[in-house]
């Protein structure tokens, strides 16, 4: 087995070992209708763990994504709700700045944790702006779709394996996916190779900007409404979910398919607990928990795999 | 100018040829006025003791280093587009030591990296047949998968990878591949595949540039050596012109031993051991052990794991054991944001100062002793240490050891780029302290301070492969040792 | 001007000033000596946790400490609770809070040792732990602090006495900083570690003390806020884990570690809070502020590269 599949192994063994806690404790939710319950939140995690794994991908870290999500939930809330044409050309202007941050960053040699943390104050205050207290409305289409029920499997199962496997393809399989990868994993010999190392980062910046936008709408589709400070705690969540699902924070070592199953990890662990009758006051730290846990259970493969 | 008469074809363009290309870094000239032609089917062997000018050569070929004066051409270009695109699109490839791989990538999909316009149609299959050809060709059974990611492989694993990507057809073909120790973590049976390869290539009308420190090697494949001294090519003949001693001698004599030295070397007498190394090296009080070899074959590491296992990273005491003079001052010395004071009195804080805070008058007295000991010519302790010269920072880092009460002095290649007036001020301080019975580590690539040492190892493949003392430290014996005379016995 | 860019921290007095004397137009030079007051208080809390985060950035590259929002709740909770307004409990509380922020520092750090991890991972799963923690002792109630701390957190002649206390906390960073031998190590650790280590510096003790001494500073900094704001709330911590690091980086200390200055938090801190009541008063919002306080992180970032560059 490689390194790789080792990699996705854990984050696997670690969800499946938390939903099968999770079936034990409260049979119930071995339903179409539990799950949906436990996963319905997932989505716009799962998104914005995406989001970040972009930056992480190319060796910065974006400490500006739960104020962009709250951003781009209040844009959906308000103009993409009210002047549908309106919104979009917002939301498509947000995300080619979050593209002219990742050239800025590293034409200028920028540190991104400040620079993004300097655009988190930027996207806060817009989002003030917009939204000064929660409102808005979700677009009827964007309800309708985050609410369906498609029959056999919940829509939050199904959206989660799309958001993986569209990825995954582009990251993983695509030619240009691999060459993005490369920036993380050795910057000069793609410099060498002739590329502009500019503007894959742009690129990546961008992508990463567009998930953080569909985070946004999935988020506003779920609760209807949106106020300035919906996902701050988003920041957090998705360099979690990268890390569970088995990124590292350099050198371009990153899952798709891995940070979508941490994102799911963490909302379950959140719910977990719930179903174990105790306190919900336990879910961050149950999150924080499983963290610690499976770097971990991950420092003890690899410190095996060197032997 | 080469002197060879057998040209395959007069019509033939050379596939580089270098006129008059001057090299300079500031004041160091590196590489002086080369002019030659590499013609296709041959293969150029190219040696040099270390600091030669071998990198910078091939680098200016490549094109990732612009000429300060003169011309890189290729064939087919007249040099009007920038270097580097003309080198990619002459077929020039180059494979380093410090590897290009992107370490998270499968073996396939780092053939995509430098095939910038691969078909997006199954570029997997593409780059997979391409690799995988490659690799059959030059290692016949390598066992390797295309789709292993390349950090979970061996390094000789990645060295093989290396290689076959750089013979690899993409977009354009290799012309003129640039090897680089190419076989320094191969094993003798894959080293002989590639060997086989390169003739193979060479035969069907490639270009190679050969630098191996395995001149058994060389003579094996070139069919032509560049000799290099100084950053001059100083001999360029055909491989049969040269027997293996001839080919030393032309790389050496650097440096006349002086008799000044010899006799310094002889009158010293040592003290009794005060450190033996995981690897068998020993050193006496008042000695001072030299490492030398080709840069690269495992001193410095030898020397960092010796510091490391002295010196403790969580306390820290007023009587070090050790103390290290680094050789690259980025990476292991200098302190860039700092002053020069405060660069020289790091080493020695805990040993002036009292009750945890810094002794400023101390310090002050510490500067200026080693101001005028070891004459560090700066205006103002306080300047910037990056405002001073490379040999004086270097003075600076040395200030900085010695001033500790350390037995024990490592020095990590310490002159590098440092004028040869300094380099000589340094040699006498370091002998009058080796006098008062310290000792000295002393790592160097250049002959002459290896022949200041009382003792001398010589390191290859990170291995000691000799132990010198007393007379049998000459320049001979110190390349003999170095390189490998020996056939390599597949 | 060479003077000027040797010491960036002016900048931020400047700004401190320039928004103050804005905000005094508009008053007509009315409630002057109320807004210093105020003033001096809110960015007492912003320095006595700018400062342990700046020691944790000055640690070089990938340095941060992103537990200390949640390691200020977690210790002025346990501390208020013991308390229990009880006035004979005060000093031990003050211990408790104190024990509490060093026993999350060694947690810290010895995630990052034991863990290999980098210290923004360690820091944030550390957080979500003591977060946790602080929800599950508090359990909704809100504890008021004894009366005589709470006068003390409130209270003060000319300038407040909170604002004494964060300038106790800077004094005794400038001095470590800047005349200790230990902060010879701190800043030699984040210029280069590896140079550091092989010069003698014990680089992980050096990192040990500092990571244990930003938590310490936290939970200081909790406490106190705890007791100003009439208890420990759950969200108290939430604003200061941006602008503990905000502070630093106007302050003129480089993010890239090795090189960082105390009164420049200080400075940036009474700048952050002077920006808001400026704005206030001429009218902008939440939003508008937060906008300008990102751009002129940006614009500080900016521009401390462009010195680099002309270096």
């Amino acid at each position: 087995m490689t390194r790789d599949q080792l990699r996705i192994l854990l984050p696997v063994l670690s969800l499946a070992v938390l939903l099968a806690a999770v079936f034990y404790l409260q049979p119930r939710t071995m339903s179409y209708f539990g799950l949906n319950l436990l996963f319905n939140l997932a989505i716009p995690v799962a998104l914005a763990t995406i989001a970040q794994m972009m930056i992480i991908m190319v060796n910065d870290i974006d400490l500006s994504i739960g104020t962009f999500v709250s951003f781009c939930a209040c844009v959906t809330a308000t103009f993409v709700h009210d002047t549908p044409l309106l919104g979009y050309s917002i939301l498509a202007i947000a995300i080619l700045a979050y593209s002219a941050i990742g050239a800025v960053i590293h034409a200028r040699g920028l540190p991104a944790i400040v620079v993004t943390l300097g655009m988190s104050f930027v996207w806060s205050g817009l989002a003030v702006l917009i939204l000064p207290s929660p409102g808005g409305a979700s677009p009827e289409w964007l309800q309708t779709l985050m609410k369906s029920k498609p029959p056999l499997v919940p829509m939050a199962i199904i959206a989660a394996t799309l958001i993986a496997l569209v990825t995954h393809l582009f990251v993983k399989r695509s030619s240009f996916g691999v060459v993005l990868q490369g920036v993380g994993g050795n910057e000069r010999a793609l410099e060498r190779a002739g590329w502009s190392i500019v503007k894959l980062k742009a690129t990546a910046y961008g992508i990463a900007g567009l998930f953080g936008a569909l985070a946004g709408m999935a988020l506003v589709g779920l609760t209807t409404s949106a106020d300035a400070n919906i996902a701050l705690r988003y920041t957090l969540l998705s360099i979690a979910g990268v890390i569970l699902g088995g990124g590292e924070f350099t050198g371009g070592r990153v899952s798709p398919i891995g940070a979508v199953i941490g994102a799911l990890t963490l909302t379950l662990a959140a719910s977990f607990l719930s179903f174990l009758r105790l306190s919900p006051d336990w879910q961050i730290g149950a999150q924080g928990a499983i963290l610690i846990l499976v770097l971990a259970v991950r420092l003890l493969v690899s410190r095996r795999e060197e032997r | 100018m080469t002197d060879l008469n057998t040209r395959p074809g007069a019509a033939v363009a050379p596939v580089v040829s270098l006129d008059g290309v001057h090299m300079s870094f500031g004041p160091v000239h590196a590489l002086v006025d080369a002019r030659f032609e590499l013609w296709p089917g041959e293969c150029v062997g190219l040696v040099g003791h270390n600091g030669a000018g071998k990198s910078t050569l091939v680098n200016v070929i490549n094109g990732r280093l612009t000429p300060t004066q003169g011309k890189v051409r290729y064939s087919g270009h007249g040099g009007q587009s920038d270097a580097a695109t003309g080198a990619q699109e002459a077929g020039i490839r180059s494979v380093f030591q410090e590897l290009s791989l992107c370490p998270n990538l499968t073996v396939l999909e780092n053939l995509r990296i430098p095939y910038r316009n691969i078909p997006r149609k199954a570029w997997r299959r593409e780059a997979r047949r391409m690799v995988l050809a490659a690799l059959d060709e030059v290692f016949p059974d390598h066992g390797i998968s295309a789709d292993a990611v390349v950090g979970d492989l061996s390094i000789a694993e990645r060295q093989m990878v290396e290689i076959a990507i750089a013979f690899a057809e993409r977009d354009t073909e290799p012309a003129l591949v640039i090897l680089d120790e190419p076989t320094s973590s191969l094993d003798a049976a894959i080293a002989q595949q590639l060997l086989s390869h390169i003739k193979k290539f060479c035969a069907a009308g490639g270009t190679i540039i050969f630098i191996s420190h395995l001149l058994g090697e060389i003579f094996e494949v070139a069919t032509r050596i560049l000799v290099m001294k100084d950053g001059r090519v100083t001999q360029d003949k055909q491989a049969n012109a040269f027997t293996r001693d001839s080919l030393v001698d032309a790389m050496g004599h650097v440096v006349e031993t002086s008799g000044r030295t010899q006799s310094a070397r002889q009158r010293r007498a040592v003290g009794e051991e005060v450190a033996r190394l995981n690897n068998g090296m020993t050193v006496h009080a008042g000695e001072i052990v030299g490492l030398a070899g080709l840069a690269g074959h495992g001193q410095a590491e030898a020397l960092a794991r010796f510091y490391m296992s002295r010196a403790s990273v969580w306390r820290s005491t007023k009587t070090p054991e050790v103390a290290f003079v680094a050789g690259d001052r980025t990476r292991d010395g200098v302190m860039p944001l700092w002053s020069i004071l405060k660069n020289l009195s790091l080493m020695t804080l805990r040993e002036f100062s009292q009750n945890g805070l810094v002794n400023r008058s101390e310090e002050d007295r510490l500067y200026e002793t080693w101001k005028e000991r070891i004459k560090i010519k700066a205006n103002n302790p306080l300047d910037p240490i990056l405002s001073l010269s490379g040999g004086n920072q270097q003075k600076v880092l040395f200030a900085k050891a010695l001033a500790s009460s350390a037995p024990i002095v490592i020095m990590d290649d310490p002159m590098r780029g440092v004028d040869i007036g300094t380099k000589k001020e340094v040699y006498s301080m370091i002998r009058a302290e080796a006098d008062t019975g310290r000792s000295f580590l002393w790592y160097s690539t250049e002959t002459e301070e290896v022949l200041e040492c009382d003792r001398v190892y010589v390191f290859r493949d990170g291995e000691i492969s000799a132990e010198l003392t007393g007379d049998m430290i000459t320049e001979e014996n110190l390349l003999r040792a170095s390189f490998e005379l020996q056939e390599a016995t597949a | 001007m060479s003077g000027l860019s040797q010491k960036p921290w002016i900048w931020s007095y400047l700004a401190a000033l320039a928004a103050f004397g804005a905000t005094m137009i508009v008053s007509g030079g009315q409630g002057g000596g109320s807004l210093f007051f105020a003033a001096l208080t809110f960015a007492s809390f912003a320095v006595i946790v700018g400062v342990g985060q700046m020691f944790v950035i000055t640690l070089g590259p990938g340095n941060v400490d992103l537990s200390i929002p949640a390691t200020m709740t977690l210790a002025a909770t346990l501390a208020l609770k013991f308390m229990d307004t009880n006035t004979s409990l005060m000093l031990p509380g003050l211990l408790i809070a104190l024990g509490t922020g060093t026993a999350c520092g060694i947690f810290n750090f010895g995630l990052i040792l034991l863990l290999r991890i980098p210290p923004i991972i360690a820091t944030l799963s550390s957080s979500f732990l003591f977060q946790s923690l602080a929800i599950w002792s508090n359990r909704g109630l809100r504890i008021k602090p004894p009366e005589p701390l709470a006068d003390f957190a409130t209270g003060g002649l000319v300038i407040p006495n909170l604002a004494l206390v964060a300038i106790g906390v800077a004094v005794v960073a400038w001095i470590v900083l800047e005349r200790a031998i230990v902060g010879r190590w701190i800043l030699a650790t984040g210029q280069n570690m590896r140079a550091a280590q092989l010069s003698g510096v014990p680089v992980n003790g050096v990192r040990f003390g500092v990571y244990v001494a930003s938590a310490i500073l936290a939970s200081l900094s909790g406490f106190l806020l705890a007791n100003f704001s009439g208890g420990a709330n759950l969200n108290m911590g939430a604003e200061y884990m941006l602008t503990s690091i905000a502070v630093v980086v106007i302050g003129g200390s480089s993010i890239a570690g090795g090189n960082s200055n105390v009164p420049g938090v200080c400075g940036a801190a009474l700048f952050m809070f002077l920006l808001v009541s400026m704005l206030n008063s001429y009218g902008f919002g939440a939003g508008a502020r937060l906008i300008l306080t990102g751009v002129i992180i940006m614009m500080v970032v900016v521009f401390a590269s462009k010195r680099k560059y002309a270096a």
